[in-house]
């Protein structure tokens, strides 16, 4: 490779480094500044993140949102991780032809757009009376062909003998799993945990149909309805974003290589 | 003998873990398939709730909105999708090399977008994009516009604000599918390709394209997929406006369905022709990737 090309390598990457970040900071550093110097163009941390929170607790009820936010996607986490990884083991350690042709079928749910069901799940929530409630919120997506699959690939890398091992001496078939299983395929459940996480924390259509209440609301979608006014609190506004985008960040920072497994483990 | 009720034990076994996760793919995607289709033959609400037929299959290629809605949405996916696909793959190459410095911090940069929200991005992108935004304060400034332009305001402006904006946030989504697919590629390939005089364009052209082909395939499938879907960003970065410029079908969807009088009828006939033009795409994906040369 030549000088040239070399230096032109760095120049594109620095540039598209530099737009993949630039939204992101604007949105955490106009989270300190009031509108009026957000609109100036301010482009460094300033003082009112204290404000900005100040208006923002006193005029929505973020508090509401984010415990409910957490609420949901924690408990979508725990229920979707165990039913999937539950379901991948069993489709790949006791695999047969009968299982096999089920799975097939079930990756056919991969195809089905959300909005192609979403007006018969919103009658079926409706009927249970489970509108606002934490289980209408979980049910479609507790079980997902994606993790399903995920927890499969990933199980074909997990020793046989482990199982014909722990079989001789006695143990019970879910003991397997949760004693040997679990512990032996940690970065798939952190892999899993991530996607899961990030999907129930960052769904928006779903919960706007059928989280009708104050009380049952969550965070993207009061974020979502900030901006609705006739005047634009930028400052306010882009905490509240922040706010919103803070969990799945910081998710991102201290589990990258995870998260990436995660959305690559289909490929494998 | 034994052995036989030992194994068909364990098959139940299998079968009992299997369940669960089997009966909520079951309930909460096979069957509402179905009863989604029976209700897009029904139109009305409430007492007037009655069987039309195909006619709601009819009505929404007479419908402007949902033309409009089509149309843009086929948009996005013509201009967006191989933008998207072109540049995570050249991303990837770049950083698909060992002697490089700062990778981690260059992968790290162009992969977190991905970290954000769909709602949170919608809205960023909205307010940098604004008439008082950041981006025409810099146009001004710059001496390009003398006062600021209402990106959000003019049909094509505001499309090509949602096409920038769906490229930053799925590009290095799309590079991370590009990075994984490169690493099973063996160095010794382009070596051979360097020896051969292949410059570097060539050997990107020639060697790295045509052995990336499934995973372009898999992630043309799943950008089209996601494409189709769009929501949030038409909902919360413009609106779908001006004047339905930017709707996109998932939007109208939603309006019929709970903003305007419910027809939940033709939303399903119309959430219906979404799920065909998904299977039909991805068919032909799959068996263009099939194609042996």
């Amino acid at each position: 490779m030549n000088k040239f090309e070399r230096k032109m390598k760095y120049f594109v990457l620095t540039v598209a480094s530099i737009i993949s970040v630039f939204p992101l900071y604007w949105m955490a550093i106009s989270a300190t500044n009031k509108s009026a110097d957000i609109l100036a163009g301010k482009m460094i941390p300033g003082r009112f993140a204290l404000e900005n929170f100040r208006n923002l607790v006193n005029t929505y009820n973020i508090g509401k949102a984010m415990t409910n936010s957490i609420k949901y996607s924690v408990l979508m986490t725990l229920a979707s991780l165990i039913i999937c990884s539950l379901a991948g083991y069993g489709f790949e350690i006791y695999h047969d032809k009968v299982k096999d042709k089920v799975m097939s079928i079930l990756l056919l749910a991969l195809m089905v757009p959300f909005v192609a069901i979403l007006i018969p799940l919103f009658q079926m929530m409706s009927k249970l009376e489970l509108l606002n409630t934490s289980l209408g919120f979980m049910l479609p997506t507790i079980s997902t062909p994606f993790l399903i699959m995920l927890f499969r690939q990933n199980t074909k890398a997990f020793p046989y003998e482990i199982v014909e091992a722990a079989r001789i001496d006695g143990c019970s078939e879910l003991k397997i799993f949760v004693k040997f299983f679990i512990p032996t395929m940690k970065s798939t459940f952190a892999a899993a945990i991530i996607i899961t996480f990030m999907n129930a924390w960052n769904s928006y259509l779903w919960p706007k149909v059928i989280m009708q209440t104050d009380e049952s609301i969550t965070m993207p979608i009061l974020v979502a309805s900030l901006k609705d006014g006739y005047f634009t609190d930028y400052g306010m506004l882009m905490l509240a974003v922040l706010l919103c985008t803070m969990p799945t960040v910081l998710f991102f920072f201290f589990l990258q290589k995870q998260f990436a497994e995660g959305i690559a483990g289909s490929v494998k | 003998m034994q052995k036989n009720t030992l194994n068909s034990k364990r098959n139940l076994i299998g079968w009992v873990f299997i369940i669960p996760a089997f009966l909520l793919i079951v309930m909460m995607y096979f069957y509402p398939m179905i009863k989604a289709l029976i209700l897009s033959f029904y139109s009305g609400v409430g007492a007037n709730f009655k069987f039309v037929g195909i006619s709601n299959y009819i009505h929404m290629f007479k419908d402007k909105v949902f033309m409009q809605a089509l149309k843009n949405t086929f948009l996005y996916l013509i201009v967006q999708v191989p933008i998207m696909l072109m540049v995570a793959l050249i991303l990837a190459t770049l950083l698909n090399d060992k002697t490089l410095k700062l990778k981690g911090l260059y992968r790290t940069a162009i992969f977190l977008p991905c970290a954000t929200s769909l709602v949170s991005y919608a809205i960023i992108f909205r307010s940098i994009f604004a008439v008082d935004g950041i981006i025409n304060l810099v146009l001004i400034k710059v001496g390009i516009l003398e006062t600021g332009y209402n990106f959000l305001a003019h049909p094509i402006s505001a499309r090509i604000v949602i096409i920038i904006a769906l490229l930053w946030r799925w590009t290095g989504y799309n590079m991370v599918f590009f990075l994984a697919g490169l690493q099973g590629i063996d160095p010794a390939v382009y070596e051979a390709a360097k020896i051969d005089g292949a410059s570097s364009i060539q050997s990107f052209f020639k060697v790295t394209v045509p052995l990336l082909k499934p995973t372009l395939i898999l992630t043309a499938i799943i950008s089209i997929n996601g494409t189709l879907q769009l929501f949030d960003e038409s909902v919360n970065l413009t609106y779908g406006g001006p004047a339905n410029s930017t709707i996109t079908m998932t939007h109208y969807i939603y309006d019929v369905s709970f903003k305007y009088v419910p027809n939940f009828g033709y939303a399903a006939a119309m959430a219906y022709l979404i799920l065909v033009i998904v299977a039909i795409l991805s068919f032909i994906q799959l068996k263009v990737g099939d194609k042996r040369e």
